[in-house]
């Protein structure tokens, strides 16, 4: 019996996005210590995102919800912020689900793009107008530009892992 | 036209209501609850105020867990390369020890002199309260800079008391939970701190870029004249910091005469910071 076939490791495999998320939240990748200027990008966006648009269902909600409290509260940020953005991610990504009738990467990295792009402009905008928080306009729209980067690597990864998941449930 | 209008509306409709099997909640009751928290924290809400102290204890904790693995290897690393670069570093710090060593004797005598000056004016500010604390979580964020830190009320940590790396001012405590809490970095864009620039005594606001660099403002740089070089301490005006606690010194001014100051500490090398309460013994 493969490893991968036993009900432990099948449920720590289809658990895996999730524990990603968390791990990435409470850990926060940013690299700080390369000390390269601007360069910065959000993780969580990216698994979100693909998660949400393939991963059947696999992603639930509250854990999204809950994980973007935690974000609010490791970073600093007013507390519910993060939990929109990411929920406002799962949106858009099941309305793209909802209306592709054929699967294409390419189309599925822009329409990430112009997510990203609305969600981190809500973001922004809350933070600035409502809660007075000032932010580096330069670092966000960087962190926007290789967030949009990472998406097309990291989907490569995320594909091949739904697969595995995929024949461990056959 | 209008079918076009009715697949977008469904499609929409679909992605915000429709809870799917496996889901518990459909998007939008999770939307209503998050933009509920988001105004209530607004307001200052007890109730938020209660669950977001409680979820820093718990967060922090897991937080600092969960990094250490990737502290471990950055750790590492830069052992290791301090390590490569023993030689040189011991060169440069024995010719600074030197430099070090006439110059304290100087600094001994204006130091007493300093105070006895200033307790004839009736200013003599002391440190009431020195706390020692281990950085728990150096996450800064591309968006907010600041750090946690293992004290807080129980070990009568305060909001504002100040933050200091050695004798270097790094920042000051912005919000206070039982066991942490977390310092707003000076490098951070929402960080202003009242300075004067020596040897002028120029008043300015140091203020934070999000980078290395802090900047000074309000100098009304046409009648002063400032220099690569010159060194920033608190100026004391507001009564947050004592005047003189050392912050960093002129490393650039630009061609619009915007001047930066280069922080005498490193924000991202914080294990062990002071956090300080000064008070008036008078």
């Amino acid at each position: 019996m493969s490893l991968t076939k036993l009900p432990f490791s099948r449920k720590l495999l289809s658990l895996g996005p999730i524990i990603l998320l968390y791990v990435s939240v409470l850990n926060e990748f940013d690299f700080n210590y390369l000390n390269l200027k601007y360069f910065s990008f959000n993780f969580p966006y990216i698994l979100i995102f693909y998660w949400s648009l393939k991963g059947e269902g696999r992603l639930s909600y509250v854990l999204v919800f809950l994980a973007g409290l935690i974000n609010d509260v490791v970073i600093g940020l007013p507390l519910g912020i993060s939990s929109v953005t990411y929920l406002f991610i799962c949106v858009f990504a099941v309305y793209l689900r909802n209306i592709t009738l054929r699967v294409s990467l390419i189309k599925d990295w822009f329409f990430f793009l112009f997510t990203i792009l609305v969600i981190n402009s809500i973001f922004y905008s809350i933070l600035v107008v409502f809660f007075n928080v000032k932010i580096d306009y330069y670092n966000l729209l960087f962190n926007v530009l290789y967030t949009f980067l990472f998406y097309y690597f990291f989907s490569y990864i995320f594909g091949y892992y739904l697969n595995l998941l995929r024949r461990t449930n056959d | 036209m209008e079918t076009n209008r009715d697949d977008f509306i469904i499609a929409i409709r679909s992605a915000f209501l429709k809870k799917g099997t496996k889901q518990r909640f459909s998007l939008i009751v999770l939307l209503f609850f998050s933009i509920t928290i988001l105004t209530l924290s607004k307001y200052n809400f007890k109730g938020i105020s209660f669950l977001k102290s409680g979820l820093n204890e718990i967060v922090y904790r897991a937080s600092f867990i969960i990094s250490a693995p990737e502290n471990f290897v950055v750790n590492t690393y830069k052992l290791t390369m301090s390590h490569i670069n023993l030689y040189d570093d011991h060169k440069k710090l024995k010719k600074d020890f030197k430099a070090l060593k006439a110059e304290n004797l100087s600094n001994n005598f204006i130091i007493s002199e300093n105070i006895m000056l200033k307790s004839k004016i009736g200013d003599i500010v002391d440190i009431s309260s020195e706390i020692l604390a281990k950085v728990l979580v150096d996450k800064q964020s591309p968006f907010l800079k600041s750090i946690i830190v293992n004290k807080g009320s129980k070990d009568k940590v305060k909001l504002g008391m100040a933050v200091l790396d050695g004798d270097f001012l790094i920042g000051k405590v912005v919000e206070v939970n039982y066991l942490t809490s977390r310092v707003l970095l000076l490098s951070d864009l929402n960080s202003k701190v009242p300075v004067s620039v020596e040897p002028n005594s120029v008043q300015s606001i140091l203020t934070g870029t999000g980078e290395k660099f802090g900047k000074l403002q309000y100098t009304q740089l046409e009648s002063f004249d400032l220099n690569n070089g010159d060194q920033v301490y608190t100026s004391g005006s507001g009564g947050i910091f004592k005047s003189g606690i050392p912050v960093g010194e002129i490393n650039i001014i630009d061609e619009s005469k915007e001047s930066y100051v280069l922080f005498h500490s490193n924000f991202s090398q914080l294990r062990l910071v002071k956090i300080v309460l000064y008070e008036n013994i008078n």
